[in-house]
């Protein structure tokens, strides 16, 4: 059954306004509306319009090679899949890792969450809630946020330099190291590098209690906006720790359902096939997952991200974002846990819960340690999952004796988000663009929406030779002549 | 050493002794000629053409050519230059090169003189041959993507080894590595990777199995300082003075 807006009766009828590319988000995607003569929204659709391939060409490269290989799907959080491809391949070797090791990797972990997060909301997003959803276009930007509000800004820059000196100083490089491998890491800190990082450490912190600061006034000023633009309500997933506590590098699966009942919980990620399935579209080579255990793609799509870690965990591990949590779980009755623009709001919690994390890291002997590598019983197969800044990211490989990859599955954080985005969409189509005459900054809520969940386009294209095509034959006159079509099992038709 | 025994380099006095070759007196001397087939424990091969220098305005592989007194010998000049970086350029769209996931970036030659020469974009169209990997050995994988045609696996493994296990075949642009096995594998042949073969690939065709990436970036053999700094590297042994094909 698809869902409302995705697929108008007589498209052929409507005219079509594109957003192409949506802009301030990673990687390469459109949004296409479909409307009637009286401008009434008759179809949405994010479409993500590149095409990766890593699943295939990895096949037949060895597995130590594959954490550095399959961060290049990403330049701003390859940390996570060179994490999240490290803690399959520990499976692989079946090493459990040293105290350096798995400290040194969550410290470039946090690290990365830091500068992602940063990056995210002050570089891409901030223009957004500073100036208006539909302020003049010259000024919504990081350039127009630099001039009107330079120490806003100066933090935004400055809090993400900091988290790529941790990943330079963790992985070897800002972008695209090597420091983790299966098994363990390559290096620790040295004293001085550690050094070199608590000298700052305390000053980020207090700058990511400002950016939350911020945030929650912006929510307290515009209360009915933010909470109800994009407002939708969806199941949920994520990684927590044993004890509930969030825990962005290691944890089991928790599921809630929209109306806020345990799904599952702890669940080994490392069968995660038996709770998420994923399905295909003709109009995206985004992947849509869901939920098994409630039903099909239908029903059982779901969130993640930071809303989700920080709404599900039962408390945050560290003093001051804990805190913040409290309170804005407490917000206004809780309505800032499910409005779309709380991702933001919980974005900068985690960010803040990232400094203290890396505070806490930078004050324990081990990070500078020299047991950095543990082997073990050789395994077939390897899942690793690991809560990535815009959500829970897996990758699934299978090895044969050669030691060459012979399957693998990537479900990205942003794929999980697939119908999320395109369920935000169509709420904000239907709430500010139906029957209007559209505008620029009314088509910029669209893309507020699609930016409240920090989508990476580039890492979340995997439906390789699973895509359901069709191709039309249109007449000058718009009627269809022929039209073929090709399932996801690969079966072509003539309809 | 007589007086009579040098030759000038780049307007640079080069001693020599009797039965070396350019690239041999060069390197003695501490002056780097960039070259990637050449290898100081073995007999020069002449084929990759990266140390082509003019002498007496003639060009000439300085791995093949006797050090003779007298002789006036270009190298560093912009002309022979842009030709090495052309080499370097060729072969890396001639086989399949992706530095940023390979293990052997950072000590790989073909990469190290890539930066030593200023190669900033791959200039031809990538030519993407279709070569299997090897991995059928337990502890050594062939990668052939990498292979650059300098036959050092081949002498290695005829000259040190004694074992015959690798070998060219096909012609012109069709050359490539083959293993010397009736199944082409090399799990089927008796190599080790305690080999003399398994040693001496300038890039990443021939590696040890699961120890990739253990260097960190910073501390690689040429993070650490850049191919013409590590001369004394590549400076002739003794068995191989004066052997000359």
């Amino acid at each position: 059954m698809p869902f409302a807006l995705e697929t108008a009766p007589h498209p052929e009828t409507l005219k079509r306004v594109a957003i192409e590319p949506v802009s301030r988000v990673e990687g390469h995607g459109k949004v296409t509306l479909l409307l009637d003569d009286n401008n009434h929204v008759q179809q949405v659709r994010l479409h993500i319009t590149e095409f990766r391939g890593f699943e295939k060409f990895i096949e037949g490269r060895p597995y130590w090679e594959v954490p550095v290989m399959v961060q290049r799907l990403c330049g701003i959080c390859p940390v996570s899949h060179h994490l999240a491809a490290s803690k399959a391949m520990d499976m692989i070797v079946g090493a459990t890792l040293t105290p350096t090791a798995e400290k040194i990797r969550r410290l470039m972990h946090y690290g990365q969450m830091l500068q992602s997060h940063a990056l995210h909301f002050f570089h891409l997003s901030s223009p957004d809630l500073l100036f208006g959803f539909d302020s003049p276009v010259a000024q919504r930007n990081i350039v127009g946020v630099i001039a009107a509000h330079p120490e806003i800004a100066k933090k935004g820059v400055f809090l993400r330099k900091y988290g790529q000196e941790i990943i330079r100083m963790t992985a070897g490089k800002r972008v695209h190291g090597t420091g983790s491998l299966p098994g363990g890491v390559n290096k620790s800190l040295t004293a001085e590098e550690r050094a070199t990082l608590q000298k700052d450490i305390y000053q980020m912190i207090a700058w990511s209690r400002d950016a939350v600061q911020l945030i929650k006034g912006l929510f307290a000023q515009n209360l009915d906006y933010y909470n109800s633009f994009g407002r939708f309500s969806a199941h949920s997933m994520g990684l927590v720790r044993a004890d509930g506590a969030m825990d962005l590098y290691h944890g089991g699966l928790r599921a809630r359902r929209a109306d806020g009942s345990t799904l599952f919980d702890h669940f080994d990620y490392s069968r995660y096939w038996d709770v998420i399935a994923e399905d295909v579209k003709s109009w995206s080579y985004m992947k849509f997952p869901y939920l098994c255990p409630i039903g099909s793609s239908d029903t059982g799509w779901y969130r993640v991200g930071p809303l989700t870690r920080v709404t599900q965990c039962d408390f945050i591990p560290t003093p001051l974002a804990d805190k913040e949590r409290d309170e804005f779980m407490a917000f206004d009755n809780g309505s800032a846990t499910g409005a779309t623009l709380g991702y933001h709001w919980a974005r900068m919690i985690e960010m803040l819960h990232a400094a203290e994390v890396i505070k806490d890291l930078l004050h324990d002997d081990d990070i500078c340690g020299k047991d950095l590598m543990a082997t073990g019983q050789r395994q077939e197969r390897g899942v690793g999952v690991i809560e990535a800044p815009r959500g829970t990211l897996i990758h699934h490989y299978r090895v044969d004796e050669n030691d060459q990859i012979v399957r693998a599955n990537l479900i990205v954080s942003t794929t999980h988000n697939n119908q999320a985005m395109n369920e935000a969409i169509r709420v904000v189509a239907k709430q500010y663009l139906d029957g209007r005459e559209l505008t620029e900054g009314l088509l910029n809520h669209i893309e507020v929406a699609i930016r409240c969940f920090d989508p990476c386009l580039s890492c979340a294209t995997h439906a390789l030779g699973k895509m359901p095509l069709e191709i039309e034959l249109i007449d000058a006159d718009g009627m269809t002549l022929d039209l073929l079509t090709r399932d996801a099992h690969g079966h072509c038709q003539r309809l | 050493m007589s007086e009579a025994n040098t030759f000038l380099l780049d307007d640079i006095e080069i001693p020599f002794t009797p039965g070396q070759s350019v690239m041999q007196a060069a390197l003695s001397a501490g002056v780097f000629i960039p070259h990637l087939c050449y290898h100081p424990e073995f007999r020069p091969h002449g084929s990759c053409k990266l140390c082509t220098v003019k002498i007496n305005g003639r060009p000439a592989t300085s791995c093949t050519t006797p050090a003779a007194a007298g002789l006036e010998v270009e190298s560093n000049t912009p002309e022979i230059l842009d030709k090495r970086r052309t080499l370097v350029q060729m072969l890396l769209v001639e086989g399949n090169h992706f530095c940023p996931s390979c293990e052997k970036s950072g000590h790989c030659k073909l990469q190290a003189l890539g930066y030593e020469l200023g190669v900033m974009t791959p200039r031809f169209n990538l030519l993407y041959p279709t070569r299997p990997v090897d991995a059928s050995h337990p502890d050594v994988m062939l990668d052939f993507n990498r292979c650059i045609l300098c036959e050092l696996c081949i002498r290695a493994s005829t000259e040190v080894d004694q074992k015959f296990v690798f070998a060219l075949s096909g012609r012109g642009i069709k050359k490539h590595l083959v293993v010397n096995a009736e199944s082409g594998r090399l799990a089927d042949t008796n190599f080790a990777p305690t080999d003399k073969a398994a040693q001496v690939c300038p890039v990443g065709v021939i590696l040890p199995k699961r120890k990739g990436f253990a260097v960190p970036i910073g501390e690689r053999r040429f993070d650490v300082a850049p191919i013409s700094a590590h001369v004394d590297e590549f400076k002739p042994v003794a068995a191989a003075q004066g052997e000359r094909t």
